[in-house]
């Protein structure tokens, strides 16, 4: 985002440094989920996988306060256990994405010359694939499990995360700071960890949330189509999936974890949208 | 002019020979071997064997790519595995039903985001700009499933206005095309139209900030003229690669909404042909759609070109 635009934002930020409203509320429901992924197993009523009831999508009552879902199983069991799948691997995806894209992308603008041209190149054709079939090859390919649905969803994201890495140490590269460092005898290590790394910290923070926002939502649409997480493994998108027989008997059963995600991509993004105004740079422009 | 939008073609073309070369790379690098892969754990040797003639596996690599590419060059895509038909009847009679689909999509989507963007640009800070800006901020994050089923249960299962799953190949009449059509497009569209109001939005402003629009303004210029002829025309560009980014996006979200609404479109085939292990299906669907994705690249890149005087004398 540029000056001229963050000045004529104001209305959604202070300059103190605290939270608009939409950002506190941002935090609030993510700090809730993660309390319901960390503890929310050991206060669940039922087990993710115990059928309890005897009826199809049985409506909501004192012993199954969301209802019940297509075979039976408590959903309000099964979106608390789904939390911890959902944003486990989330976050375990976008950690491996960055990890990949940003020491990747570093080397390439560090290195520069032929180097960063073929990388830039190849990271523009993996860039060119859209993700959904991107991730369809490779399921069609290894099979789906928890751990190529991860490293899967890590790598397609990186290509973004280079990008943005690359342009971040390009733009510091030439720096006076970092030329001074060079000038003083300092080896590229000691430049990167002293003079770059907390010149991007915001930055990639930033771009950590959004892109945690996209790998939620690719997933789940991976476990949506049948692809993702297998049953009897409790996770929000496949029990979307697992749920749409109900809407015909009007049964919420699959809207309650599509709400649920929703909840925890929208806080992302509430947040990444104060945090990019901080930043001065409009990191949740594209929905790649 | 012309010689950078050769330039742009030629690099297009470049993209377009990696993707293919990672598709087929990628659906080469099974563990083990495809033939096995296909035929599963209790195939017979000879079967496998079979298979392998039959797919001309046991010739070299590159050899296969080029027949391979070659045979994406005449739209020959090959037979399918799993019904052992031609790849492309498979692919063309679902193609028109999705296309038809994202088309319309697009058609609701780009003027709306446009005008949207256009307007919150215009006017920053007031009433209109916040609201639709948090709005499309909220919109863009939802999985389409979350509006989709949402849809349903508001217009199919309790209004009854609408019928909750889409059957485009019965209909009757041109009444029941557009109800069976309105969900899956509305749905389709919302995402899209969110995130391209945000961009113009972004890019309109920026140009609004520039000192040829104080110009324009001190010179006497109504506002709605310097927003509508001076900003416009230098936002092109921009806008234009806004349009096509989420257009690309579209290419991926109607997957997800063809299965919301069980619509007879691409999408079916395609997930039954991952869960089948169809090769030369995924191969020919996966090149289609990243050529898809990089044609509305280029054309955003030409309108760009075309859209700034700057960039046409470049070279």
């Amino acid at each position: 985002m540029t000056n001229a635009e963050a000045k004529v934002d104001q209305g959604g930020t202070r300059g103190d440094g605290r939270l608009s409203t939409a950002g506190i509320v941002g935090a609030a429901i993510l700090v809730f989920w993660v309390l319901v992924a960390l503890v929310g197993p050991y206060l669940a009523p039922y087990g993710q996988a115990d059928i309890v009831s005897n009826d199809n999508f049985a409506s909501a009552s004192s012993s199954f306060l969301l209802g019940g879902d297509y075979i039976g199983r408590d959903i309000l069991s099964r979106v608390i256990n789904g939390a911890g799948t959902t944003l486990g691997m989330g976050v375990a995806a976008t950690v491996l994405a960055q990890a990949l894209g940003v020491s990747v992308g570093f080397f390439a603008a560090i290195r520069g010359g032929l180097v960063d041209t073929v990388l830039s190149r190849l990271n523009d054709a993996l860039l060119s694939f859209p993700h959904i079939m991107m991730g369809l090859v490779v399921i069609a390919a290894l099979g789906s499990s928890v751990p190529v649905l991860v490293v899967t969803s890590g790598v397609v994201y990186a290509s973004a995360v280079f990008r943005i890495a690359r342009a971040l140490a390009m733009d510091l590269k030439v720096m006076d700071f970092v030329e001074v460092a060079r000038a003083r005898g300092e080896g590229t290590w000691w430049i990167l960890r002293h003079e770059i790394l907390p010149n991007v910290v915001l930055p990639l923070l930033t771009d950590f949330a959004i892109r945690l926002s996209f790998v939620i939502l690719f997933m789940s649409g991976l476990s949506f189509l049948g692809l993702g997480v297998q049953p009897p493994l409790a996770d929000w998108g496949s029990m979307v999936r697992e749920n749409m027989e109900g809407l015909r008997s009007g049964s919420l059963a699959p809207i309650i974890p599509a709400a649920a995600i929703a909840s925890v991509t929208v806080s992302l993004n509430l947040l990444v949208d104060e945090l990019s105004l901080r930043t001065g740079r409009a990191y949740a422009e594209a929905r790649e | 002019m012309l010689k950078l939008i050769l330039h742009r073609v030629l690099l297009s073309l470049l993209t377009l020979l990696i993707v293919s070369i990672l598709v087929f790379v990628g659906t080469e690098l099974l563990p083990g071997d495809l033939a096995q892969a296909v035929l599963g754990q209790y195939a017979t040797p000879e079967g496998v064997q079979a298979l392998r003639s039959q797919l001309g596996l046991d010739r070299p690599a590159p050899v296969r790519y080029f027949e391979w590419l070659g045979g994406m060059m005449r739209l020959d895509f090959g037979i399918s595995l799993a019904n052992q038909a031609p790849v492309s009847g498979l692919i063309a009679e679902r193609l028109g039903r999705t296309l038809l689909l994202a088309g319309l999509s697009a058609a609701l989507a780009v003027p709306l985001a446009l005008g949207i963007g256009l307007l919150a640009a215009s006017r920053p800070g007031s009433t209109f700009d916040r609201v639709s800006s948090i709005a499309a901020l909220c919109v863009a994050a939802l999985p389409e499933f979350f509006l989709g089923t949402l849809l349903v249960i508001i217009f199919a299962v309790k209004l009854r206005w609408l019928p909750a799953i889409s059957y485009v190949m019965e209909f009757r009449s041109v009444g029941q095309l557009v109800s069976s059509l309105v969900m899956p497009v509305v749905t389709l569209a919302a995402v899209i139209v969110s995130q391209m109001a945000r961009m113009t939005r972004a890019t309109v402003v920026n140009v609004l900030s520039m000192p040829f629009i104080e110009m324009a303004v001190l010179k006497g210029v109504p506002w709605r003229r310097v927003v509508l002829v001076h900003a416009l025309r230098n936002a092109v560009g921009p806008i234009a690669n806004v349009v096509a980014l989420n257009l690309a996006y579209l290419i991926s979200g109607v997957i997800i909404v063809e299965t919301i609404f069980a619509y007879p479109g691409l999408a079916r085939l395609i997930v039954d042909a991952v869960t089948t292990r169809d090769f030369p299906l995924i191969q020919a669907c996966a090149f289609i759609f990243c050529g898809g994705y990089i044609a509305l690249m280029l054309l955003a890149d030409i309108a760009a070109i075309m859209g700034n005087p700057r960039l046409r004398h470049a070279q």
